[in-house]
């Protein structure tokens, strides 16, 4: 089983357009694949048309009086499912907070999964938090994509920076630029820049394009509605470049090191 | 994937009647749901079923189908489960009763010995059962499931129809139809298939379907055996119920010859010399009853030709009985290596060869065709004779009582006078005694209590075991010997092969001296006090002829 999270300190930034399409082209792999809207919009459910609710709410979850097995509900697709958000995610720090290694409580709570499941997908609320510290702890890699501005570039070597400081299982980190308009003059730099001096940027960039925005009339994956359209084919590259990463993180680091011979991700 | 929920089948015997319900099941469901077409396209799917010849697996309740490079064994507690979960290819919660096996180049439509399937779970638990029988295809099935997306109102997959159309041998089979269920929806799953149990013209599916592909096949399942299994009955006319009993016999015959003549496996001679066999003692123990035709002349020439007919099939089946048991005989030397028996294996085969183009020749000869088409003839007047001839008083429990108690008398006879000193002969005949008496058991096997007749054929099994073991080992013996000089006439024979025969040949020797040893105790137990009050016990109603 491996656990990807979608995660960025910033909101709006194609968190959850990225953890959907990525799902359900992980399951299209034929991997059996699972996706955690954990953020109590429900963005990510409502995209697979499920009601945000989930029995017994976070609560029942965090606690472990359900099984997170309880709350999956399949998609319409094969081999995806998915455990809703719920309203009662808002208070998922308190929850989490009264729990043993409060920082660890997802990873567990996600474990038993590992002979159902092939790939979890954690769909995450933008910020810095419990969550989120729960989500760098139980994830392999993280998914960050980054809009195309210095700021982004100084958040994310703030986050590899912080998740290099991890003791033991240490995610890795795979951002790609999104959102990226070539029209516009800064993009263009930055997209050049990013990907030739971060090694945790992967080469796929997903532009913004009108076709993406569509998935929230659509209520599906634009891998599904538009399959051959550029936006599908843009995922299914950032898809093949995260199966392509090595399982193990490398060893802690400094913060996004210069990059190196061919190797694109490696740091 | 989630499991199927209900198996339906839509009723009538046409296309038209069933689109009429197809049209039924899906208006009643769009009063519930909206109906979309599943996005991917119908998936068509051939399936073939696999058995053997006596449908070894069918009776333990297993089901073999070769589906898409893959051999799946299904048993039999969820045989109806495990063909829906491959009619849709999905695995579903019961999956794990079904065993998968891939295999590669694999030609269903061809025979193949099961002890020649690749090793894998599914030769696994199927090759005791099986062996030596080849897996034979039994139907071949196309299907196209076509799944149907059943929406709430949100727009989302709550459950699924599948339809699966299938035709076997040209023949369109009534459509099948299943829910299933979509993970989180279970409620959803149960209130569609409660509207399409109460469409019109749907009703629940009985069986895995196999029974309908074998019905538009013209078989039915189990349609072979190598019991006797006579239509008869008791107070039935005794020539009636010996030619219905030799009727059988000869449809026994004849079944077996097609397999013999492609030589698919050994069996088929096996059960069509043990058919010869049958004959051969029911007309020697029943002639008499048949009427007019089958006594004197007819019945002489009869005698000859059957007696010809076993001769025919013995040298084929001699070397099939050395080959079958080489394995074992190869890994029981104790001074030689197996491998040194190669050269004596390599002769057998080409021997068999050999015996079994002339054992075709005579299967294919006019000689075989006369016997067997005026042999029908006779047993068919006979059987019909005996209803003209109400007037004859003898019944098939009569006959069953009278026949085998001379049989036993017989072996109990013989049996006693044989000593430590009786020649191997005396043994020998004693064997024919207890096959005919095991066969007149057989023959009239329906008319008996099952209690006591399972009994007395337990201990006169034991008895022809020992007996069995004793002349196999000394035919054995006699034939290695005779191979050995055939091998060597035939030119140069390596020395270590000839010195494994002949430690095979000790072997068998103290085989068949076990047997010998053996003997006594197993006649005591089957002709003795107890077993003389067993056999009353059995042919007492019979004799009594009850009503
Ligand atoms: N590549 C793109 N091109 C055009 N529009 C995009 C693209 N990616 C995302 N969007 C749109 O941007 C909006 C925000 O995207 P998304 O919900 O994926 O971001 P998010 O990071 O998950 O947001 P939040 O932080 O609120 O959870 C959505 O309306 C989405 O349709
Ligand atoms: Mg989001």
């Amino acid at each position: 089983m491996r656990v990807y999270a979608t995660y960025n300190i910033k909101g709006g930034v194609g968190k959850t357009t990225a953890a959907v399409n990525l799902a359900h082209l992980a399951a299209q792999d034929g991997l059996r694949t699972l996706l955690w809207d954990l953020d109590p919009q429900g963005a990510a459910s409502f995209m697979f048309r499920v009601k945000p609710r989930v029995k017994g709410g976070g609560r029942a979850l965090i606690r472990g009086s359900r099984t997170l097995d309880d709350a999956i509900k399949g998609t319409d697709f094969d081999g995806l499912d998915l455990i809703p958000a719920d309203f009662t995610y808002r208070n998922m720090d308190l929850l989490l907070g009264g729990a043993r290694k409060p920082t660890h409580r997802l990873a567990r709570l996600l474990a038993p999964l590992a002979a159902s499941c092939d790939a979890v997908f954690l769909d995450c609320p933008p910020s810095i938090s419990l969550v989120s510290e729960n989500v760098m702890h139980a994830a392999d890699v993280l998914i960050v994509p980054l809009i195309p501005t210095t700021l982004s570039v100084r958040t994310l070597d703030q986050l590899t920076g912080f998740v290099a400081r991890f003791d033991g299982h240490r995610p890795r980190i795979l951002a790609f630029l999104s959102m990226a308009d070539r029209r516009k003059k800064l993009h263009r730099e930055m997209t050049q820049e990013l990907s030739t001096e971060r090694a945790v940027v992967s080469p796929t960039t997903i532009p913004a394009l009108s076709v993406i925005e569509r998935m929230s009339v659509e209520r599906a994956p634009v891998t599904v509605f538009a399959p051959r359209s550029q936006a599908a084919r843009a995922y299914r590259s950032l898809w093949s470049d995260l199966r392509a990463l090595e399982p193990v993180a490398p060893p802690a680091g400094g913060p996004g090191g210069k990059r190196g011979g061919q190797s694109t991700l490696v740091q | 994937m989630t499991p199927a929920l209900g198996g339906f089948a839509v009723a009538g015997d046409a296309a038209p009647a069933w689109d009429r319900a197809m049209t039924d099941v899906m208006s009643a469901l769009r009063s519930a749901f909206t109906t979309v077409p599943e996005r991917t396209a119908s998936r068509a799917q051939r399936r073939t079923w696999l058995d053997t010849f006596d449908w070894r697996l069918y009776r333990a309740g297993l089901r073999l189908e070769y589906v898409a490079g893959e051999l799946r064994l299904a048993g039999a507690a969820s045989a109806s489960a495990a063909s829906a979960a491959s009619a849709t290819g999905a695995t579903t919660a019961d999956g794990a009763a079904l065993t998968r096996q891939h295999v590669t180049g694999w030609r269903p439509a061809r025979p193949r010995l099961a002890e020649s399937l690749p090793p894998g779970p599914v030769r696994d638990r199927i090759i005791r059962l099986a062996s030596p029988r080849a897996l034979l295809p039994v139907a071949t099935v196309s299907s196209t499931v076509t799944v149907t997306r059943l929406l709430n109102d949100d727009g989302k997959t709550v459950a699924r129809l599948l339809t699966t159309r299938a035709s076997v041998a040209g023949a369109d089979l009534p459509p099948r139809l299943s829910v299933a269920e979509v993970r989180g929806y279970p409620g959803q799953a149960r209130k569609a298939a409660r509207i399409v149990a109460l469409a019109t013209g749907v009703s629940p599916a009985v069986g895995d379907g196999f029974a309908e592909i074998l019905g538009a096949l013209g078989r039915h399942p189990g349609d072979y055996s190598n019991k006797v299994d006579a239509e008869i009955t008791a107070h039935m006319p005794a020539g009636r119920a010996a030619a219905v009993v030799l009727l059988r016999l000869l449809d026994t015959l004849e079944a077996n010859v097609d397999g013999v003549l492609a030589d698919i496996d050994t069996e088929f001679l096996h059960d069509l010399r043990v058919s010869v066999r049958r004959t051969r003692s029911a007309l020697k123990l029943l002639g008499d009853v048949l009427g007019d035709s089958v006594p004197g002349e007819p019945g002489r020439r009869y005698h000859d030709e059957f007696k010809w007919l076993g001769d025919l099939t013995t040298p084929t089946r001699d070397l099939d009985v050395h080959l079958l048991g080489f394995g074992a005989m190869a890994a029981g030397l104790a001074a030689a290596r197996p491998a040194d028996l190669e050269p004596f294996r390599a002769f057998l085969a080409r021997r068999r060869a050999r015996e079994r183009r002339a054992l075709a020749r005579g299967l294919r000869s006019a000689r075989f065709r006369v016997l067997t088409e005026d042999w029908r003839k006779t047993l068919l007047e006979a059987r019909d004779a005996g209803v003209r001839r109400r007037a004859e008083r003898r019944t098939a429990a009569g006959l069953a009582a009278d026949r085998t108690g001379r049989a036993f008398r017989r072996v109990v006879r013989q049996g006693a006078a044989i000593t430590g000193s009786s020649p191997d002969e005396s043994l020998h005949d004693l064997r024919k005694r207890c096959k005919e008496l095991r066969y007149v058991l057989e023959f009239f096997a329906p008319l008996h209590q099952p209690a006591a007749y399972g009994k007395v054929v337990g201990d006169l099994k034991r008895l022809q075991d020992c007996l069995g073991e004793f002349q196999d080992t000394h035919v054995q013996i006699e034939e290695i010997r005779a191979l050995a000089g055939a091998m060597l006439a035939e030119g140069a024979v390596p020395a270590a092969t000839l010195l494994a025969m002949g430690e095979t040949m000790a072997g068998l020797a103290s085989r068949q001296r076990a047997a010998r040893a053996e003997f006594e105790q197993r006649f005591a137990a089957f002709a003795g006090p107890g077993g003389r009050r067993r056999m009353s016990v059995l042919l007492a109603p019979a004799a009594g002829d009850p009503e």
